[in-house]
């Protein structure tokens, strides 16, 4: 395995190992360009996982501290933590469900199709769906997605079963075990789903395709992609020129080191990443790194999210077998007729009895909310999940009083829902509601959003470097040496779950970053 | 459809005393005539019983499942009396919400709380504190305390962890068969 020195300013430095990171690392490493990938959390390997929702909660979640505020529950019911992710080798790739959609062509160019959204900060994507088929395709095979290259989809589990019963009733038409990310068959090195059933809590199987065991160990293998785990990234340095140079980050002991690079790239999620680029603010860039048009921070998207559990007179047990290989996909559409904007998917979920009481809704006490939890084993479960609208208003900005370990200013998440996140919101809770009360429901539970697991749109793209922080390939318009890599990119946020496209766009900006290497623009 | 053996697969867990000494607590317990029932919370250190006892009716009154006895409620309540005895502020929470809860029951009802007979009678003196930070730690707490009990899980026909079972492919993620057909 490579290990490059601390003053080897040739190096890329990859700044998370998610998604967007462990994906971008393998792909450069496979190119021969040297790779150092720094991330925050530890190596966990997936023996290691732990089928218990709390206890894997401590293993893996980013724990910590974040502020919150604005109008939405989450800052009310858990305001030190807005956001579900990861923080471990693999990030959010560990929990991830394995959803991977493609967007809609209208979903590139939101300005176009919806127009003026009064409080939405809208802006067309400088690529288009046609641009990026190749590199989904890419992303695809890489990843194993079900019904792509041939792979047959996912068995659908009790919970499908329920989902799709009540869509037909209702005449929906696209409903399927959905596009997985996860072995129906082995594929790869690894073997296919087990129905275990803990997919957030990391898959032990390996069936799921995660940066940990795919992207990571290839790259590593390759001898050009050094992986350093717990290591904390605190301020990304730049020379005179305005090019960065390198990163200080926080080792294991918590001792500060200052790694040297050719390129760096972050990719730490849409709430640390613009938080990196702001602690990183110089004299130069007094506003933080890659920030001349004010957008660094902004647009924060967590998509329009809620479930609908609905209890039977029969058992369910939705909990057996994989969480989300399930998709209704008739609501996705835009269709304005339905009074607002973009569409929503609806997508099977499940969670266990411990975070059913925590999540279904929060501080609720009671008889009410106990005969909810006594339904548990005839309980079938969707999530909802829409496009919402960015929004210049909703953004991460640094805390001005409360500071992490190293000293540096925690980020502060402000969300509030646009009306048309609201009505979009009423309209899929209703349409949830109606896909189980058609196959026998006795009673339906519309649950609110749980803290953010899909954060868009901080550092978005933009064709003009007025209107965002990266152009198309996620090169910062400020600073060329400068890259973003996950979805902190997205210029809107589309229906979907975002990872495929994370990937997607990893795979295309490693051509991109190599090709500029070899020419030596960067 | 497989179902879940809801029955109680445990003896009695240990809430009566620590491990080691549950057996002869149980038995002197049984010798004097003293109910088992209320042995656990005598056992308390730095809370009353009566406070401990009025705890657990308060936690069975916020979270009420009918099919869970009091053992699991006592589980979950427990730690209080180890917090209470390392913390005075813990100890003044408790002791104080419960003394005010009681103030408010006898205020109403010439009773203790514990001793108000009907469930919508003392979850109306609940929903008066409800706000009060007493009230908001106790629930708070009771989320992870109560539904967190691997013991608890059958009881709502969760089974909990699967892996080293080899998953649910052989043992019913798809045995469903009451559905109508599509």
């Amino acid at each position: 395995m490579a290990k490059f020195d601390l003053n080897d300013s040739g190096v890329v430095v990859i700044v998370g190992s998610g998604a967007g990171g462990g994906t971008l690392g393998n792909e450069l490493a496979q190119k021969g360009v040297k790779v150092v990938i720094l991330e925050a959390g530890p190596r966990i390997e997936n023996q290691d996982f732990i089928n218990d929702e709390w206890d894997s909660f401590s293993q893996l979640a980013w724990s910590d501290t974040r502020t919150t505020s604005g109008t939405w529950r989450v800052a009310k019911d858990f305001p030190n933590l807005p956001a579900w992710i990861v923080k471990a080798v693999g990030g959010s790739t560990v929990h991830w469900a394995g959803a991977s959609l493609r967007f809609d062509e209208h979903e590139f160019k939101v300005k176009s199709t919806y127009g003026n959204i009064p409080g939405a900060n809208l802006l067309d994507w400088p690529v288009t769906l046609a641009e990026m088929e190749p590199w989904y395709a890419k992303a695809e095979n890489k990843m194993g997605v079900t019904r792509t290259n041939g792979i047959p989809g996912l068995p659908g589990n009790n919970n499908f079963k329920v989902l799709e019963a009540g869509a037909k009733k209702l005449g929906y038409k696209t409903v399927h075990t959905g596009n997985m990310a996860i072995n129906s068959q082995p594929r790869d090195g690894r073997g296919s789903c087990q129905q275990i059933g803990f997919c957030f809590q990391g898959c032990k199987s390996g069936a799921k395709w995660s940066t940990l065991y795919t992207e990571i160990p290839k790259g590593e293998a390759t001898g050009n992609l050094e992986v350093r785990p717990n290591s904390m990234v605190i301020k990304i340095e730049h020379d005179a020129s305005g090019k960065v140079t390198g990163v200080v980050y926080a080792d294991e002991s918590g001792a500060t080191q200052r790694q040297k690079a050719r390129i760096v790239a972050v990719a730490g999620n849409s709430i640390e990443s613009p938080r990196l680029l702001l602690n990183s603010a110089s004299t130069m860039f007094p506003d933080g790194l890659a920030n001349s048009s004010g957008q660094v921070g902004r647009n924060y998207m967590r998509h329009m999210t809620g479930s609908v559990y609905a209890v039977f007179e029969k058992s369910v047990h939705m909990y057996r077998g994989t969480t989300m290989a399930g998709i209704i996909r008739d609501e996705a559409a835009n269709n304005p007729k339905r009074g607002f904007v973009g569409g929503y998917e609806m997508e099977t979920l499940s969670i266990g009895l411990p975070f059913m009481a925590a999540f279904l809704n929060p501080g609720a006490w009671g008889r009410p909310f106990t005969s909810a939890l006594d339904g548990y084993p005839r309980m079938a479960g969707m999530w909802l999940v829409g496009e919402d609208m960015p929004q210049e208003t909703n953004r991460i900005t640094l805390d001005p009083t409360v500071k992490d370990k190293h000293g540096m200013s925690v980020a502060s998440v402000h969300f509030d829902d646009h009306p048309n996140d609201v009505a979009m919101r009423a309209h899929a809770y209703k349409q949830g509601a109606a896909v189980y009360d058609a196959v026998g429901a006795t009673v339906t539970y519309p649950t609110p959003p749980y803290p953010s697991t899909h954060n868009l749109g901080t550092n978005r793209m933009s064709e003009k470097a007025k209107d965002g922080v990266v152009n198309k390939f996620g090169q910062t318009h400020d600073i060329k040496n400068l890259f973003v890599s996950d979805g902190s990119q997205f210029t809107s946020g589309a229906a979907c779950n975002p990872t495929l496209t994370i990937v997607a766009l990893a795979i295309r900006q490693a051509d991109y970053i190599a090709g500029a290497m070899q020419k030596k623009e960067i | 459809m497989r179902e879940v053996d809801r029955r109680s697969k445990h003896s009695r867990r240990v809430f009566l005393k620590g491990a080691a000494t549950a057996v002869p607590v149980v038995a002197a317990a049984t010798s004097v005539g003293v109910s088992i029932e209320s042995a656990w919370a005598d056992d308390a250190s730095a809370l009353e019983p009566a406070t401990m006892k009025t705890l657990l009716k308060v936690a069975r009154d916020i979270y009420p499942h009918d099919v869970l006895g009091d053992s699991y409620y006592i589980v979950a309540i427990k730690p209080w009396d180890g917090k209470a005895a390392k913390d005075p502020a813990v100890k003044s929470l408790i002791s104080d919400g419960i003394a005010r809860l009681d103030q408010n029951a006898r205020d109403r009802h010439k009773l203790p709380y514990a001793e108000v007979p009907w469930e919508a009678d003392r979850v109306v003196l609940l929903k008066e504190i409800e706000q009060s930070d007493f009230f908001q730690k106790v629930r708070g707490d009771l989320i992870v305390s109560l539904y967190n009990q691997k013991e608890v899980w059958p009881k709502f026909g969760y089974e909990g962890s699967s892996a080293e079972h080899g998953g649910y492919i052989n043992r019913g993620f798809a045995d469903i068969d009451w559905l109508p057909k599509a």
